[in-house]
């Protein structure tokens, strides 16, 4: 295609480059329409399903199945769980993300690989794990026994595959924020007197707090939505260790899809919430977390 | 637990910032705690099984298919999730739409949805009497109960990851080599696979593998939707539960040695990928 710019009227060349370097209006809606299809059937279509079969019978159905006493505490459990499991990795997140980000130290390329290996790890192996390190015939169970102990079947448990699963999150979004930071903050405040902790808090900790809320944010919802890992330690005992995908699983192999999808659909609305408020993050603070996930 | 950094580490460069011993030393022991020691108890509990017994377990006729299985629906879901990804992507980045920013954020539905949940939706759609299912049916295609629905539940569960992994490479992309692209005298259709193309290629194989690997892997969304039919659609995670539920650790424990194996093999390749990526592409960034 051969661009005669000294005798083509002054519009027309912008238009064939333009022509030239994006697609025919065909190809583009064609695209578009695959692509809103695959969304549409394998996004849209799924979590719509989810609203539409709890509500199926009336609303009223809907909240008699959430009024289920079993239903309730494993709603309680899921919170008790996430409620210790995020503030662990939270803690161990910053801790790692200061060492990783802020030092310069050998085999760090190799503890950070380390830190993400729960993530490429099967959820029904990071839950086996834990059988084989507390169960009746391993090497503690006994001690365990004798003391009394209980650490599967119970929230103990419940939390290690958790933390587990989710242990990677927050480390993994805070690192590479803190990276592209660099360490002239908390060195001015040094330099100015501040102590370790005074830097801390007052300059890296507001640097990255939307970083560290993201992560936090990615971290709960894998944490109350976990269910291989957590399949595998809690043993199921109705009301006291089913976590709620775990009742979801429950009500569902009962044939109760009412009360299955109720619950849910309680599960699909924390998702969403997930999605606007991590949307949310990513256009107001944009600067504020990594640079990964800004779009 | 404050330890003297300067005679401590002395592996790691000096700096003004304090807090490394501290920082490190509550990383290690919680990473060895949580991570390594359950980890390489498995490891253990497997090499206590001696090679010829855990050869057997290994390659016990269900075992085997059932881990063909998982990497099979793995590996097409990966390939369904690479072609509509990067078309995904491209629409994303490169046209406007009504409705585009609640589909860029709907992208990550899966990572936020719990895989229990996606499990009972899809099989509802995808079951014979479903709304997907229903219109399947009469031109004779089966979906949920066979292991097309596995595939159904992978793609749900890897689509973010490829789109996630491309798109931001695609935006990067510079107009000016697309113009110079035009102006040697190529089509569009030349210019996207000879030029734009070859470049994703590295981020598109990285969304492709992890994918994949967290495809082999999963669990919470394909149960309900497979009919776990032994030999036919009985995915490696679920044997490793039902052998846990026969008390059979052994067998679980060898299944799960495999799987754990060959997704460190994955993980191997993804990362000689970006290193060959950032060596191959980081010339001209």
């Amino acid at each position: 295609m051969a661009l005669d710019t000294s005798t083509a009227p002054s519009a027309a060349p912008s238009k064939l480059v333009k022509a030239a370097t994006s697609e025919t209006r065909f190809a583009r809606r064609t695209l578009i329409i695959v692509a809103l299809g695959f969304v549409a059937l394998f996004l849209v279509l799924p979590l719509a399903t989810v609203f539409i079969e709890a509500f199926r019978k009336g609303p009223a159905e809907f909240a008699t199945a959430l009024r289920d006493p079993e239903t309730f505490s494993a709603i309680r459990l899921t919170l008790i769980v996430a409620a210790i499991s995020v503030p662990l990795n939270l803690v161990f997140g910053v801790a790692a993300a200061w060492a990783i980000a802020k030092f310069e130290f050998k085999g760090k390329a190799f503890l950070t690989t380390l830190i993400d290996l729960p993530f490429s790890v099967s959820p029904v192996i990071s839950g086996l794990v834990f059988v084989l390190l507390f169960g009746g015939h391993s090497a503690l169970g006994p001690f365990l026994q004798k003391h009394g102990i209980q650490i599967l079947f119970a929230v103990p448990g419940l939390v290690l595959a958790t933390v587990f699963v989710t242990f990677p999150f927050v480390a993994r979004e805070l690192i590479p924020l803190m990276q592209e930071q660099g360490t002239s903050d908390e060195e001015a405040a040094l330099s100015l007197g501040a102590t370790g902790w005074q830097t801390f808090w007052h300059v890296t900790l507001p640097n990255i707090k939307w970083g560290l809320l993201y992560g936090v944010l990615l971290c709960n919802a894998r944490a109350m939505g976990e269910f291989g890992a957590v399949s595998v330690v809690s043993g199921h005992i109705r009301g006291q260790t089913n976590t709620m995908p775990l009742q979801v699983e429950i009500l569902y192999n009962e044939y109760n899809f009412v009360a299955a999808f109720a619950v849910a659909a309680v599960l699909a609305l924390l998702a969403l919430v997930t999605l606007v408020l991590k949307t949310a993050l990513e256009l107001r603070y944009s600067d504020e977390i990594a640079a990964s996930r800004r779009h | 637990m404050a330890f003297r950094s300067s005679t401590r580490w002395r592996f790691r460069q000096p700096s003004v910032i304090p807090g490394f011993g501290l920082a490190l030393g509550v990383t290690l022991t919680w990473l060895t705690l949580i991570v390594l020691i359950p980890l390489s108890g498995l490891i253990w509990r497997s090499s206590g099984l001696g090679w010829s017994s855990f050869m057997a377990l290994v390659l016990d006729e269900r075992t085997v298919n059932a881990l063909t299985i998982s990497f099979g629906t793995a590996f097409i879901a990966a390939v369904v999730n690479l072609f509509f990804g990067v078309i995904l992507a491209w629409v994303l980045v490169r046209y406007r739409f009504p409705g585009k920013r609640v589909i860029d954020a709907m992208v990550d539905l899966p990572f936020a949805l719990p895989t229990a949940v996606a499990g009972i939706a899809l099989t509802a759609l995808y079951a014979p009497n479903g709304w997907i299912g229903s219109f399947l049916e009469p031109l004779g295609i089966k979906i949920a109960f066979t292991p097309a629905g596995i595939v159904v539940a992978l793609v749900f569960v890897g689509l973010p990851f490829v789109v996630r992994t491309v798109q931001p490479v695609m935006e990067e992309i510079d107009k000016e080599v697309e113009e110079a692209a035009a102006t040697l005298g190529a089509n569009r259709y030349q210019t996207i696979s000879r030029v734009l193309l070859p470049g994703l290629l590295p981020a598109g194989l990285t969304g492709f593998a992890l994918a994949f690997a967290r495809g082999v892997g999963e669990y919470g969304s394909v149960i309900f939707i497979a009919g776990n039919l032994p030999y036919v659609s009985e995915i490696a995670p679920l044997l490793i539960i039902i052998r846990l539920e026969e008390f059979n650790y052994p067998a679980a424990t060898a299944i799960a040695t495999v799987m754990l194996f060959l997704s460190f093999i994955m993980l191997l390749v993804i990362n000689s990928i970006q290193a060959w990526s950032r060596r191959r592409y980081s010339n001209g960034a």
